[in-house]
């Protein structure tokens, strides 16, 4: 019989869970989110301020980079209740970016890269392209070795999120036919490099950007020993981190549906006595709870080799079937309300296949789980 | 009892895990029933009794119970390391469910000192059986209306009506009844009382029920002017109803203090996957089938859910927006889960899905057909599934009764 996880929860996780309900509950009530969803910038610099001076962005950053050293593990209560309050900004991002550096980046690069993103300078990853796959390393952007001793760019990287707030992006090209990753300052793209796109999860930002020409010194490139150990890890730090949001998302749309439920009159009683609407709600939060356990056993089991892997697809798949359904639901039983833009059902609909879209779905985990499994 | 040896703890459960290799018998010669609830032979009976006794005997049994009444009076932390250590080897099931999880614990919470002493010792070694008496053939779901009738004479109540699905009702001594001891109340729940009730007098008749299987496992029990001493109540007259709900507190896991052991076992994911890979599909192992895939890999993430969630309960921080949710949901989850995985089981089979027990030819014995069939005692008994639904979506998330 396989080892599937098993679950744990650190003292650490316990006070960061409290810590960051009670931050992101007061700094992210929905009147703010929705007023953010029309900024351009899409995030509030002063809570990012905050959300810095709290630590947050080095919790995972080992002590001698300047961050707590302690585990993803502990990032994912906080990105649960951001998840949950959908709270905007480029936590994410920069959570993740740092992680690529961890993974893949030279010893000189992590002590000149990691004390500045535990400080809060925003960096992102570039990964996705045209060729819409969620394997990081079919890559066909390039990076060219020229004459003066610098590396060329090309290609075009889509989704790449927070790309306008960011210092850094860190991209995946092909250099000398092996997948790498290279930084690339921001200042050093034209102004037309960069295109901000329309997608479905309107409290994010993503962006196109053109990398055609864009030249970077050689020590931009990370270790390039290590460029597929990176991808992998970031692929898998990533949907961690996805299923985490999305379980404070799931939860946040159930309870948003239930207080329709229990105020909503209709033929003479509360809807909510109904039971086609009460089963399947309760459907619903069952779901939610089973991908809360999955994702806690994820978070505990994330470094372990091969169980770690196999918790961290199930927590994804599970998170992504429980999300959809809850925010689906959700619309359908706020009947003519759920249809409008105000109903904030559409904020969870919207990110849950914002998240599906981005790493790998439901399908595509189960699809490798069955490799791993049977 | 708060503080122990993490030393003993250790030697105790290597012990157990000992005791319980050399002591496990894989092949007893017949087909032992997946739950207390499948319990169709005298042979089946006899075997599992004498099982239980001596487990019991043994010491991985009520460890956790006190010791003035018959248990090991241990933390209960040895208990829960004989109950894996049953698991580990294989153990066949505790017949006495009853009970192990549901009268022993309410009565070491709400019972008398003499109920305590009379009943705990006898529940633990199985020497009496004990059944339940809630529901009724008019009143399955609805339990707060049931009809069967106490009335007050002299030192006893006499008993009138009929209770049914009584589980063990041929071989039980006792049984936890719930009866109406007044009908005129403004509340139909104030009119009920909580008996322990003697099955082996006058008056008391059980009658088979041959169940979807083919199988005997239930009765209907009828009482006759059955007399029940007036001393055997739990809690007070007209508190019946409050007595039945924490009892089913017992049952779903929401409260604990069970002896231990285990009444149920599974069809596993992992049993599944070995069919998967000894069955057909186009001259090719039909694990190999894209579809069967899907599907294999869906039931394995469900079971690590079940999993997970029991686990869960263990850590309250991560429980704390709604504390009874895990427990409330996981008769839901798992009785779900149980009665689809077989069905799945059932169409690896491919045209041996049409055999049933009895035939040579039938796939493991007719394991899975039996085991889908009987699968429905849990998604109905104890509360159907939709009932589950409407105690989560009332209790939990706090939605307005249907």
């Amino acid at each position: 019989m396989q080892d599937l996880g098993r679950l744990g929860f650190s003292e650490d996780q316990a006070t960061l869970l409290d810590v960051a309900t009670s931050f992101c509950s007061a700094k992210s009530p929905i009147s703010k989110v929705r007023r953010l969803i029309e900024d351009e910038t899409g995030h509030d610099p002063d809570i990012w301020r905050e959300i810095v001076e709290l630590g947050w962005l080095g919790i995972a950053i080992p002590e001698e980079y300047g961050g707590a050293g302690l585990q993803l593990a502990e990032v994912v209560p906080v990105m649960e209740q951001m998840g949950r309050y959908l709270l905007a900004g480029p936590f994410l991002s920069a959570t993740l970016a740092a992680q690529a550096i961890l993974a893949g980046a030279t010893e000189d690069q992590k002590r000149t890269l990691l004390p500045k993103l535990a400080e809060g300078q925003i960096a992102t990853l570039a990964l996705c392209e045209a060729s819409d796959d969620w394997d990081l390393v079919n890559i066909a952007c390039t990076a060219q070795s020229t004459a003066s001793g610098t590396l060329r760019l090309s290609g075009e990287k889509r989704l790449v999120c927070d790309a306008g707030s960011a210092t850094t992006l860190i991209a995946s090209v092909m250099h000398e036919g092996r997948p790498a990753l290279v930084l690339v300052d921001r200042s050093s793209l034209g102004p037309k490099a960069l295109r901000r796109e329309t997608i479905i999860d309107e409290t994010r930002r993503a962006w196109s950007v053109t990398l055609d020409g864009v030249e970077v010194a050689t020590d931009a490139m990370l270790d390039p020993a290590r460029a597929q150990a990176a991808l992998r890890h970031i692929h898998l730090s990533a949907n961690l981190l996805q299923s985490a949001e999305m379980c404070g998302g799931t939860q946040a749309v159930i309870d948003y549906t239930l207080d329709y439920l229990k105020t909503r009159v209709q033929f003479g009683q509360l809807i909510g006595a109904y039971q086609a609407l009460k089963h399947p709600t309760v459907d619903a939060y069952v779901g939610y709870e089973q991908a809360r356990s999955h994702l806690y056993s994820a978070a505990h089991c994330f470094g372990e080799q091969g169980v770690g892997e196999i918790a961290t697809r199930m927590a994804k798949a599970q998170a992504d079937a429980a999300m959809s359904f809850a925010a689906d639901r959700a619309i359908q039983f706020h009947g003519g309300f759920g249809f409008t833009y105000d109903c904030d059902a559409q904020l969870y609909r919207r990110r849950a296949i914002w998240h599906a879209s981005q790493f790998g779905d439901a399908a595509y985990h189960k699809a490798k789980l069955a490799d791993l499994l049977l | 009892m708060t503080e122990f040896d993490p030393q003993d703890l250790k030697a105790y459960a290597e012990a157990a895990d000992a005791w319980f290799k050399e002591h496990v018998n894989p092949d007893p010669g017949f087909l032992l029933p997946l739950t207390f609830m499948e319990v169709g032979t005298d042979q089946q009976f006899h075997f599992l009794r004498d099982w239980q006794n001596k487990v019991f005997e043994a010491g991985y049994l009520g460890a956790a119970w006190p010791k003035a009444y018959g248990g090991g009076g241990m933390h209960p932390a040895f208990q829960a390391e004989a109950t894996k250590a049953m698991r580990r080897n294989g153990s066949p099931i505790f017949l006495n469910a009853i009970g192990l999880n549901w009268t022993g614990p309410l009565l070491l919470d709400m019972g008398t000192e003499a109920q305590r002493t009379k009943y705990i010792k006898g529940i633990l070694s199985a020497e009496d059986i004990w059944c339940q008496g809630f529901s009724e053939p008019e009143n399955g779901s609805d339990l707060g209306n049931a009809q069967t009738k106490a009335v007050r004479a002299g030192e006893h109540y006499v008993v009138n009506g009929s209770k049914i699905w009584t589980t063990l009702g041929k071989y039980a001594r006792y049984m936890i009844l719930l009866a109406r001891t007044r009908t005129d109340t403004s509340r139909k729940y104030d009119g009920l009382t909580f008996f322990l009730a003697p099955m082996k007098i006058e008056g008391v008749e059980t009658r088979p029920i041959k169940k979807l299987t083919g199988e005997h496992g239930f009765t209907q029990t009828f009482f006759r002017d059955a007399q029940i001493p007036a001393d055997e109540i739990v809690g007070v007259e007209g508190g019946g109803w409050k007595v039945a709900m924490r009892t089913l507190e017992f049952e779903r896991g929401a409260r604990g203090g069970q002896a231990g052991g285990y009444v149920a076992v599974g069809s596993n994911a992992w049993d599944v996957l070995e069919l998967a890979k000894k069955m057909n599909r186009g001259g090719k192992p039909a694990l190999e089938d894209a579809s069967v895939r899907a599907r294999m890999v869906d039931f394995m993430i469900e079971i690590q859910s079940n999993a997970l969630c029991a686990q869960r309960t263990g850590f309250g921080p991560l429980n704390t927006d709604r504390p009874t949710g895990l427990a409330l949901s996981s008769k839901l989850m798992n009785t779900e889960f149980a009665r689809r995985i077989n069905e799945f089981a059932i169409s690896l089979t491919g045209p041996s899905g049409a055999y049933y027990v009895g035939d040579k030819n039938a796939v493991d014995g007719g394991w899975w057909t039996r085991s889908y069939l009987n699968s429905f005692s849990a998604t109905i008994g104890g509360g159907t599934s939709q009932i589950q639904r409407n105690i989560v979506g009332e209790h939990v998330l706090g939605l307005p009764k249907s």
